[in-house]
């Protein structure tokens, strides 16, 4: 049980240690950390840059019409040590998109993780969501 | 026994094998560093510090990467007034990504020292000559060069992006750089925080043995802050292996524009 908890604890500090690049040249004042949004698009553009990476792809989302996104994960230093590469997407990849979107709806956002077409998984490294508040 | 023997041969030469197909998995090329990084550990004990010599691939990690800025003794008013003028991408100056106006991330001027020990401290490499001690960072891809050779530091200079340093061996396993001339217009931080053209800064590099330096950093800025401050202090850096390639990590203001354009804009 101790282990386990440190575990826990050890994992926590990990993802806390592994989120702070992300942010690191641009803090997260223009997205809604709160929320998540899953969009299921084509990819368009795939930018191996800094200051940070961005991914830009084709989605139908909620205002129900097809946007042109573009969302944007850490440098391509920090994204290697994740497992993402400059060769992870090409245009006309289907992808799953989770991400932060701006706050003020245009269709950015941060990414917090990818579908590939072959059904991998590539995470950012975005501190999870913070949890819904309690039913009163 | 002949048996015996080519099971050992074919044995050692798989084992050979392996291993060179191991190391050539451990990233030959591009080593992105420690950030994050759980797979190179220091796996063997550390020797003793070698006498006066800072060579090496040095790598503070996570720690070396100062995102959120620091907190910093009081501004001067001077201080205060340029700082507002500053807005950042993370702490007490945070704006929306479309109104940040870093010079580093938004126009790819150059990080500048000291800010390139304060925020992005990626791997860097020191090597030492006759008369200078040369540090070359992986951020940016730039150096600087600390001269040993006993001159003094310039009085009045022209302002640099990495300022005049000159530094001297204050006992066989710390080294100390002094350095003047920083150009005003470069941040420290990723806060936006502000420095004059008079600041000195002091860098301490204690070598704590074979595999480990520490890092401390004093400045001492009295046009705009009210007290020396320490933003560094005792950073572990750790010795890579000989053999690592870096990666290229520049900012170019090409890119920054194209991030500006495609992202940052339509996030306002």
């Amino acid at each position: 049980m101790k282990n386990k908890f440190f575990g826990v604890f050890l994992g926590a500090v990990g993802l806390l240690v592994a989120s702070v690049p992300l942010v690191a040249h641009h803090g997260s004042a223009s997205f809604d950390t709160t929320k998540e949004l899953t969009l299921k698009g084509t990819v368009t553009e795939w930018i191996w840059a800094n200051p940070h990476c961005f991914l830009t792809f084709d989605a139908k989302d909620d205002t129900g019409s097809v946007r042109n996104w573009a969302a944007e994960v850490s440098n391509p230093t920090d994204m290697t040590k994740r497992g993402w590469a400059r060769t992870s997407f090409k245009a006309g990849d289907a992808v799953t998109v989770a991400l932060q979107p701006a706050k003020n709806g245009a269709p950015v956002g941060r990414i917090r993780s990818v579908i590939l077409p072959n059904g991998q998984t590539l995470s950012a490294g975005l501190p999870p969501p913070p949890p819904p508040p309690p039913a009163r | 026994m002949a048996k015996r023997f080519t099971v050992f041969i074919i044995g050692s030469a798989a084992a050979l094998t392996l291993s060179s197909v191991m190391r050539g998995q451990s990233q030959p090329w591009n080593n992105s560093g420690l950030a994050q990084s759980a797979n190179q550990q220091q796996t063997r004990p550390a020797a003793p510090a070698p006498r006066r010599d800072l060579t090496g691939i040095w790598d503070a990690g996570g720690a070396g990467i100062g995102a959120r800025g620091y907190m910093t003794p009081p501004l001067t008013p001077w201080g205060e007034a340029l700082g507002k003028t500053h807005k950042s991408g993370d702490g007490a100056r945070m704006v929306p990504v479309e109104e940040i106006n870093d010079p580093l991330s938004t126009m790819g001027d150059p990080e500048g020292f000291p800010r390139n020990l304060l925020f992005e401290l990626r791997p860097f490499q020191i090597v030492q000559t006759p008369n200078q001690v040369l540090m070359l960072y992986m951020f940016e891809k730039r150096w600087r060069v600390i001269w040993t050779d006993g001159r003094q530091l310039p009085r009045d200079p022209d302002p640099r992006w990495y300022g005049y340093s000159v530094g001297r061996w204050e006992d066989d396993h710390t080294f100390v750089v002094q350095s003047v001339g920083m150009d005003e217009r470069t941040w420290l931080d990723n806060a936006g925080n502000p420095h004059s053209n008079e600041m000195h800064v002091e860098e301490r590099y204690h070598r704590v043995d074979e595999n480990t330096l520490e890092l401390t950093v004093t400045i001492d800025d009295p046009k705009a802050y009210t007290r020396p401050w320490v933003p560094r202090n005792k950073l572990p850096l750790r010795l890579m292996p000989r053999d690592t390639d870096l990666m290229e990590m520049i900012p170019s203001a090409s890119e920054a524009a194209e991030y500006r354009k495609v992202f940052a804009r339509p996030s306002k």
